[in-house]
């Protein structure tokens, strides 16, 4: 995605706005995605994927896994607590809150060190 | 009575035949590999039915395809419900197949093992999404609850409605914990239990027939 290419074997951060997935079927996000973190990218959602968004990202991601080449990915967001207080309505209408920062990258170059509710701490590597 | 009342009434009737007591609920038992999924599966299944699922395993992701066990017919106070229970591979976004490389697995092998274990769980997220009718969520009481899998997995379940009970598991091990699990999920009953063990099945049981029966 990025135009310059990334040469010099740093790692490589996209962070991608809300407005941005907006405009993308779930299967053009999910493929977003997924070709950012097989070239070693990290990923970073604004505003994160629905739940069967992240179905789809867990199915894909495992039909894509070959030895040698690609183990998966590491994913973490915060803790979905809206979900708890919204209304039956609200879910009714497909108005699903899924305004939460998510970070996407390779599970063999990033680790969670800490997470807790507010805060998300990782360790990322060179390939 | 009304011709559309009479209509509606037969409408309704072949609805509830349909739906009611001919299909048993298909309930899904999800988790992190490991938890202990196929243990619990074949427990069920041998009290109500007399055999098992398929095998358990100190390795991880020995669950490798959604395996269905019909017509589980569970007797509770005087009330019976049929389930079909279905096990699941356990779920995760990452199979490194080096891993089993320590468990004394040849590389072939352990390449095999991952190839399956990623098909397995790619199937179990299709068959969450489009055919199960509950979901028995185990976890491994000694274990961290508040893992990303988990998270997701549990969202994933709320946003289909779908009915879910919390099984913790292991509690016949010292380090279990499961006031963790109850604090992690505090929307969701959670059930203390050694599918290993036995511990705590009659209770077990209530809950199956309370929620999916
Ligand atoms: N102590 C104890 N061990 C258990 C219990 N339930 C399962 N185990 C053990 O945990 C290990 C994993 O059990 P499985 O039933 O194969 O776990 P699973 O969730 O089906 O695992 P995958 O299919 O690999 O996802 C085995 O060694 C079991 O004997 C329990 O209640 N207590
Ligand atoms: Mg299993």
């Amino acid at each position: 995605m990025a135009e310059v290419k990334n040469k010099g074997g740093g790692v490589q951060i996209d962070l991608i706005s809300g407005d941005r997935m907006a405009e993308l079927t779930s299967m053009e996000k999910i493929r977003m995605i997924l070709d950012g973190v097989r070239e070693g990218n990290i990923v970073i959602l604004e505003e994160g994927l629905s739940p069967d968004e992240e179905s789809r990202l867990i199915e894909v991601t495992m039909t894509e896994i070959s030895p040698d080449e690609f183990n998966g990915i590491e994913i973490e967001t915060y803790p979905r607590s809206e979900t708890k207080d919204q209304s039956f309505l609200d879910r009714l209408m497909g108005k699903e809150s899924t305004k939460k920062l998510t970070v996407i990258g390779p599970a063999n170059q990033i680790e969670t060190l800490h997470k807790d509710e507010t805060l998300i701490s990782a360790l990322v590597s060179r390939k | 009575m009304g011709l559309i009342t009479e209509i509606r009434d037969s409408i309704s009737n072949v609805v509830s035949t349909l739906f009611s007591a001919q299909d048993p609920k298909r309930i899904g038992i999800y988790g992190p590999p490991n938890a202990g999924k196929t243990t619990l599966a074949n427990r069920i299944a041998r009290d109500w039915t007399g055999d098992a699922v398929g095998p358990e395993s100190h390795i991880p992701h020995e669950t490798r395809r959604a395996r269905r066990k019909e017509n589980v017919e569970i007797e509770r106070n005087g009330k019976s419900v049929r389930i079909d229970i279905v096990d699941t591979p356990g779920v995760t976004t990452k199979v490194d197949y080096t891993e089993f490389l320590e468990h004394d697995m040849e590389k072939e092998d352990a390449v095999r093992r991952s190839r399956e274990a990623t098909e397995g769980v790619a199937e179990a997220m299709h068959w969450l999404r489009e055919d199960v009718d509950g979901v028995i969520y185990v976890l491994d009481a000694t274990e961290d609850p508040f893992t990303q899998v988990n998270t997701m997995l549990i969202g994933i379940i709320e946003s289909q409605d779908l009915p879910v009970l919390i099984f913790a598991n292991k509690i016949d091990l010292d380090e279990a914990n499961v006031r963790r699990i109850e604090n992690a999920f505090p929307q969701h009953e959670t059930v203390p239990l050694s599918a290993l063990e036995g511990d705590n099945m009659d209770e077990v049981y209530d809950k199956i027939a309370d929620y999916f029966g």
